[in-house]
């Protein structure tokens, strides 16, 4: 509903928020919904949990659901847009510290940040699960199946596609 | 952008431990091909490529740089591929690696938008991706999962309250993520330092 250019507002919008997401792209995920969802409107609930399958399924980093949000808000030009800008800025903020940090001079810094920044990257990871899954698991079945899929790959080395898999013939056969 | 210009070349299994850098179209191709491959995730392929496979980096190396892109902001993997391209071979070679990376799957998710927009609305098609997210969901628990255990293990309470203050924070009361971390980010690293302040005395 905003009056200004969509590509624009996807720039500002991804390229802020990739400076805050500490901890990868599944830590974002619940400011995408906010921003995607709550704020702007640029899609429903559905589409949203849509996008994040569609995302997860296909190849690729899983970083890739602000292409398919871009897509959504502005065609093509809104998927370059939302892509680059997820993902250039902090590739060169990386790029630039790397050069820094390679030079000889040794801190305790950066390893006691990261330590600090380790628990809070879990909790975000963690709420990203509670907010997706509040979103899409809408009838017993449809938990049942997040919970056990949840349970056999924590305790087995089980490839990501074969769940994925199940759970597409299980929504297919519409059981779930 | 199709399936032309220069084979592939080097799959090379040298057993010597310093291998030539590679090119700029070897680097593009590299990520190309673990960025295919990656379904969930890249990190695991991106390991096996660099490490085991071009023996372009040891272990040790590769541990180093992925840490420090994972305290960066942004998406872990792809900062890691411009750190380790450009490692490499200068800045040209992390363009090289970061466009390799993204380019295949971006193009693909493009086509696979299109495809949703036209038939996003067919019945089956919306069946299979309920279903899908249910399984998605569920691999993103289990991971958390993993990713938590060591924290459980050590039942430190200040990094679990931090967890959970910024889970409750985001996942339940839904507040903006800039603002939980502006509050929380200098927190726990204030709560670190004295933590580990107190282990040396």
């Amino acid at each position: 509903m905003s009056s200004q250019n969509p590509i624009w507002a996807l720039i500002s919008t991804f390229g802020l928020m990739s400076l805050f997401a500490v901890g990868g792209a599944a830590a974002a995920v619940p400011e995408m919904h906010r921003i995607a969802v709550d704020v702007h409107h640029w899609m429903t609930e559905k589409q949203f949990a849509d996008a994040y399958a569609i995302a997860q399924l296909s190849p690729g980093p899983n970083v890739l659901i602000v292409t398919l949000i871009g897509y959504a808000v502005a065609g093509i030009p809104g998927a370059l847009a939302a892509t680059l800008a997820m993902c250039l800025p902090t590739a060169l903020l990386a790029y630039g510290v790397a050069r820094l940090l390679n030079r000889p001079s040794q801190s305790h810094w950066p390893a006691l940040i990261q330590a600090a920044l380790v628990p809070l990257s879990i909790g975000l990871m963690a709420a990203s699960a509670l907010i997706l899954a509040q979103a899409i698991d809408r009838s017993i079945a449809a938990l049942l199946l997040t919970a056990t899929i949840a349970v056999i790959a924590s305790v087995s080395r089980v490839n990501p596609l074969w769940p994925l898999l199940a759970g597409g013939l299980l929504g297919f056969a519409g059981i779930v | 952008m199709s399936t032309d210009s220069a084979p592939a070349a080097q799959e090379s299994d040298h057993p010597a431990f310093h291998v030539p850098p590679p090119g700029l179209i070897a680097l593009f191709l590299a990520f190309g091909r673990m960025s295919l491959a990656g379904f969930g995730g890249v990190l695991v392929f991106a390991r096996h490529a660099i490490v085991d496979q071009h023996r372009w980096m040891t272990a040790d190396e590769f541990n180093e740089t992925f840490a420090l892109c994972h305290f960066l902001p942004g998406p872990n993997i792809v900062n890691l591929s411009m750190v380790f391209g450009s490692r490499l071979r200068g800045i040209a070679g992390g363009v090289a690696a970061f466009t390799g990376l993204l380019l295949p799957p971006t193009l693909i998710m493009t086509v696979l938008a299109i495809i949703y927009t036209r038939f996003g609305d067919a019945e089956v098609l919306r069946r299979s991706l309920a279903g899908i997210s249910c399984a998605a969901v569920g691999l993103l628990i289990a991971v958390v999962f993993r990713m938590m255990a060591p924290l459980l293990k050590r039942m430190d309470v200040v990094v679990l309250i931090m967890m959970l203050g910024v889970f409750t924070a985001i996942g339940v009361f839904r507040w903006p993520l800039q603002a939980v971390l502006l509050i929380a980010i200098p927190f726990s690293i204030a709560a670190t330092y004295v933590m580990r302040r107190k282990a040396a005395a």
